[in-house]
């Protein structure tokens, strides 16, 4: 807790989070609900109801111009050129030497994209990104201040905020420009950070309030950055600063899919490097086997870190996520994870950890 | 969750624990405050029966989802008995810290030490 707390940003809900009594902290700058009733609680009503999250600190960039997309193509690592007119796409944001910057979404919005970032990374994107639109004919604008967001996750999402539109919801991976609970113009996209169906609300800050308390009269549970996080790791994505880094590119962590070398994309050369002579160490799911949880920073015993670990609510054990070398990256293999001193025992799984048919 | 509330035949000690004198063998666990703060406590590590324990030194580990805490001892002593039960239901910590969700007992081997502890009126004040 470096920063005094006066010096955080605090969302456009952030009223809304002290009057339901959640527990407030610090995180990348931001004033925000890590959970409100308890993180299993909010958890498990993401995986069989519907929950609701502020992620108002997310940052915004848009990016219009004659060259946008060819600018897009040179600093995203997926085919920019692929977005559909209302599509999504996710890529990461590499150096020339293809570590990560950050892993964003993207959004073909009318005559421009709207890219999403992380909160920490947000000031550091906009600059790489401006450095990089020399040359080209386009403005990368800064639009943080300009959207809250809040995403509606879970099984009843779509089927509850449908009840609040004025239209059709976008199928997933789509946008659309929707009245939502009476706000106009919220750009409503079909993507998600829970492994659930629903929805991400891009809202003006004016109609932040109105939309996030209909769909709690609606019956959606708030749920905090806590929950976030578990529901999140159960299916495996990444979360930057934990599982990306500057210091680690695509291939190891498992993000070839999203990178199309072919673009020319600044990094693509090491990403190729990597693709066709293999990394040394590789990003894997894993359960602990025994009692215990890993957490962030724990070592692979033989070589390796655990990036991400945390109580799965849903499967009742440990899980994470690990760097570990190329020959224990295979499913089913054994490792030992060195928990504060302790050798625990775990084993290397597929991704997802969790899934509805398991 | 119990509602907030601090037993008068406790002994406390600063960091959020809770003494049980009973001659010269003591019951430990965390206070209503530590388990708030922790949120839902979903494993317990604990330390060994036999193990000699130091007044304000760490000896066991509790985690919560996001989080893992370490118990510190109120007073030095041998641990004596364990409370197993917890590696069944960790949540007693959060739903009765006083009783069920109590975590060692320990023979005492500076009784003296006693008296450093705060009783219920002292710690509180020092929560708000």
């Amino acid at each position: 807790m470096a920063a005094g707390a006066e010096t955080l940003k605090r969302t456009p809900l952030y009223d809304r989070h002290v009057a339901a009594g959640a527990r407030l902290v610090p995180f990348a700058g931001w004033e925000m609900p890590v959970q409100y009733t308890g993180i299993r609680e909010e958890h498990v009503a993401v995986r069989t109801g519907v929950g609701v999250f502020d992620v108002s600190h997310m940052g915004e960039v848009e990016t219009t111009g004659p060259d946008a997309e060819a600018f897009l193509q040179r600093v995203l690592s997926n085919d920019v050129s692929r977005i559909a007119r209302d599509g999504a796409q996710y890529s990461v944001m590499c150096r020339e030497n293809g570590g990560v910057i950050d892993d964003l979404f993207t959004y073909r919005h009318g005559d421009g994209f709207l890219t999403v970032t992380n909160a920490a990374n947000h000031e550091r994107d906009l600059l790489w990104m401006r450095r990089q639109a020399r040359g080209y004919d386009v403005t990368v604008h800064d639009r943080l201040h300009e959207y809250a967001m809040i995403a509606v996750q879970g099984p009843e999402a779509r089927g509850l905020v449908a009840g609040l539109a004025d239209g059709e919801l976008p199928k997933r991976f789509r946008t659309a420009r929707l009245s939502i609970a009476g706000a106009p113009g919220t750009l409503v996209c079909g993507t998600g950070y829970t492994g659930e169906d629903g929805v991400e609300l891009l809202i003006a800050p004016g109609y932040a309030v109105t939309i996030w308390d209909a769909l709690v009269e609606a019956g959606a549970t708030p749920a905090g950055l806590g929950a976030r996080d578990t529901l999140r790791l159960e299916v495996c994505f990444h979360l930057y600063g934990n599982d990306l880094t500057e210091d680690r590119g695509p291939i190891e962590a498992g993000l070839g899919w999203c990178c199309k070398e072919e673009t020319g994309f600044i990094g693509s050369e090491a990403v190729r490097a990597a693709r066709d002579e293999g990394t040394d160490e590789k990003l894997v799911p894993f359960v602990l086997t025994g009692p215990g949880i890993a957490r962030q920073g724990n070592p692979v015993v033989g070589g390796g870190e655990v990036t991400s670990g945390t109580l799965s609510p849903c499967l009742g054990i440990g899980i994470g996520m690990a760097y570990v070398p190329a020959g224990k990256a295979e499913p089913g293999t054994p490792i030992e994870i060195d928990v504060r001193g302790k050798a625990r025992s775990a084993e290397v799984r597929d991704k997802p950890l969790y899934s509805k048919e398991n | 969750m119990a509602d907030a509330s601090y037993p008068d035949d406790l002994k406390y000690h600063p960091e959020h624990d809770w003494a049980r004198i009973e001659g010269d063998v003591a019951t430990f666990g965390i206070t209503w405050y530590a388990q708030d703060q922790l949120g839902e406590v979903v494993f317990v590590d604990p330390p060994e029966v036999g193990k000699t324990i130091s007044k304000d030194e760490p000896y066991a580990e509790i985690e919560s989802v996001k989080a893992v805490s370490d118990v510190v001892a109120p007073l030095s002593g041998e641990i004596v008995e364990v409370n197993e039960a917890l590696g069944d239901s960790p949540e007693s910590i959060n739903e009765d810290p006083y009783g069920t969700g109590w975590l060692v007992k320990v023979r005492l081997t500076e009784p003296s030490e006693v008296d450093e502890l705060l009783d219920r009126e002292a710690y509180e004040g020092n929560l708000t």
